[in-house]
């Protein structure tokens, strides 16, 4: 074993009390990163994942991001021009070429695409009304693009088909309307058309908001109630490569002007609260481990205090700066590898225990009733391995400081100073 | 003409960093044959441990030269100068500074383990022959609190002994010791010197033992006094 290392290694067995309150510091550092990033990634990625399923990879709107500019704007693109009294169309709205826009998209291999019409109704049964946004879908698409399928929990979607006035509804929505499968109720749109509709479908999303508020029948219907006739107004995209949202969105939003997109960017203040949590988190983390820093910055002086003769008679005999710094630096390493180690273990005892919480709450997303497991925990190795690093660097630097005093001290003024 | 094993040439070493710049030696001209037995002597405060520190190369002088069997070491680097002082001096203080964590016999090791060139067996076993040769025996794994006064200094001129040294430095090695332990500290030394044919060169402060020395160096006032 190298020379140095074995001091560094008799000088921790001789303090070990402290030494041992240092690695405890290092073990709460490491341990409780691991939990509570496993705990915070575990819960961002179960947040994602389930909102990735239910909303659109990409969905292009009936809206611009920009308002187009007035044409007289660009036939006197370099004259001063002041416009007044300009009104807003009273135009019908929709995506305009939408059929070729259909086509375009479904010769491509990788994105499943389906159009739908959505808008604001009123469901009116048993004296309530309660507004809703319905959603007119193409089942044979629709199935291909979302997860209403697998969430409908009475009745099918294919019901649609065979039923032109049936509705799906969300579970939390038909509680409120208090209607039940199989009932009949009024469906009130803003163009003044009553229809009534049978309920041939439930669904629970997981998403209460969406759950509360969605219903869903087929495109033909919901164009005549809005007498909005071959009109759509939302082309949802799902793709195989989530990651190539942006991309594919911003493509499509240049090809056909039309806003458009991708789920990263309907969720962006979502990632940013995100963000923050996960700042807070390596505030806190970093903070248990400057406190431990601070215990191996204090063990350390110590012994170089203690131990100044040992280090004027090392020098003497020919030790050079560098070993008597490094006789320090290990102790600190020492301290940071075993409080990373027992910092490993515990982590993984608190990540397990995390784990068997009972995990439900209400709010974005509600744990569906199959995920009465525990807590979504985010279990990597690669925690174990940033946990590591970080507490090895921070105790080398707190050992680094006195271990450069040990070593810019003159043998001479110690020998002195000892006579 | 062979080779001094130490050779000072108009050394001074001052002090500029206090308020008062303080001389600790002036002029110092000596030239310690390989195989002698030198003793410093000299007042307190007379620059008796400045000049076996600059010696030693614990201190670089001011103004003049310090040759180490034949090596200018005042234009040596700092590396050089480590090596030199692992290789070819043995340092002994008037306070053992024995590492408190290591037996007797790791302690000798030591100089050994940080020159590297000897086995770890052989290393062990060159320990126990110097601590034996010392009358140690007894004490090989014992720790510098198990040992008494004399004995923590044997062990300290063994440790000054480890890398089998051209010269042995030693700054008061008896300063803490009775007389009994006193004369078998300078036995040591004169058993070194016949036998070995080591160069030794001590301070002390009883003019008994310096006549003992085969040559008494006398320091006043940071000069050698003719």
């Amino acid at each position: 074993m190298q020379l140095t290392l074995s001091i560094a290694l008799e000088y921790t067995r001789n303090r070990k009390r402290q030494a041992l309150l240092s690695v405890l510091g290092v073990m709460l550092g490491v341990a409780f990163f691991i939990a509570i990033a496993g705990m915070m990634r575990g819960m961002h990625e179960y947040f994602i994942e389930k909102l990735i399923d239910v909303v659109p990879h990409v969905k292009i709107m009936d809206e611009y991001r920009h308002p187009l500019p007035q044409p007289i704007y660009e036939t006197y693109p370099d004259t001063l021009i002041d416009l007044r009294g300009i009104k807003p169309k009273e135009e019908l709205r929709g995506i305009r070429g939408a059929n070729k826009i259909i086509s375009k998209l479904n010769e491509r291999d990788d994105i499943r695409m389906s159009p739908v019409l959505q808008g604001q109704v009123f469901l009116r049964y048993g004296g309530k009304d309660i507004a809703s946004s319905l959603i007119g879908i193409d089942p044979k698409m629709e199935r291909r693009t979302s997860n209403l399928e697998r969430d409908i929990t009475q009745g099918s979607l294919d019901r649609l088909l065979t039923n032109s006035n049936g509705i799906i509804l969300g579970e939390r929505l038909a509680k409120k309307l208090s209607i039940r499968l199989g009932a009949k109720l009024s469906v009130i749109s803003p163009a003044g058309i009553i229809r009534k509709m049978k309920v041939v479908g439930l669904f629970n999303s997981g998403v209460p908001e969406v759950d509360s508020s969605t219903s869903y029948a087929m495109l033909k219907k919901v164009q005549i109630l809005q007498k909005k006739e071959d009109v759509i107004n939302q082309m949802n995209i799902r793709m195989d490569n989530i990651d190539n949202a942006p991309q594919l969105a911003k493509n499509l939003e240049q090809q056909y002007l039309y806003r458009t997109e991708s789920w990263q960017e309907s969720f962006a203040n979502l990632f940013e609260i995100f963000m923050m949590e996960n700042m807070i988190m390596y505030s806190t983390v970093g903070a248990i481990l400057l406190v431990a820093g601070f215990g191996i910055f204090n063990i350390i002086s110590t012994t170089v205090n203690e131990k100044k003769h040992d280090i004027a008679i090392l020098k003497s005999i020919g030790f050079s700066e560098r070993d008597i710094s490094h006789i320090f630096l290990y102790q600190g390493i020492i301290v940071g590898i075993m409080g990373t180690l027992l910092g490993w273990i515990l982590g993984a005892i608190l990540v397990e225990l995390l784990a068997m919480l009972d995990f439900s709450f209400e709010g974005d997303v509600q744990a569906p009733v199959e995920f009465n497991e525990g807590f979504p925990m985010y279990r990597s190795i690669w925690l174990y391995v940033g946990g590591g690093i970080m507490a090895i660097f921070s105790s080398s630097i707190s050992a680094y400081l006195p271990a450069r005093k040990a070593a810019a001290l003159y043998p001479v003024d110690i020998i002195r100073g000892a006579s | 003409m062979t080779i001094p094993a130490v050779e000072l040439r108009n050394v001074t070493r001052t002090l500029t960093d206090e308020l008062i710049p303080v001389t600790l030696v002036k002029d110092i001209d000596c030239t310690i044959k390989k195989g002698e037995f030198a003793a410093i002597t000299g007042p307190s405060g007379s620059g008796k441990s400045s000049l076996i520190y600059l010696i030693g190369l614990l201190d670089v002088p001011t103004k003049g030269q310090v040759f180490i069997d034949g090596i200018d070491i005042t234009s040596a680097t700092k590396e050089e100068r480590e090596r030199i002082r692992l290789e070819k001096i043995g340092f002994v203080f008037q306070f053992h500074f024995l590492l408190m964590e290591f037996s007797a016999i790791d302690n000798v090791m030591l100089p050994m383990r940080k020159l590297g060139k000897l086995s770890a067996k052989g290393m062990k076993e060159r320990a126990q022959m110097l601590l034996g040769n010392f009358g140690l025996e007894d004490a090989f794994w014992k720790k510098p609190n198990q040992l008494s006064g004399g004995e923590r200094q044997r062990v300290a001129i063994a440790r000054a002994m480890a890398n089998d040294p051209l010269i042995i430095l030693a700054d008061e090695p008896t300063g803490n010791l009775d007389t009994k332990n006193s004369d078998i500290v300078f036995n040591m030394f004169e058993e070194l010197v016949k036998q070995q044919n080591k160069t030794i060169i001590t301070i002390t402060h009883e003019p008994y033992l310096a006549k003992r020395a085969n040559r008494q160096i006398n320091i006043v006032d940071g000069r050698i006094e003719k």
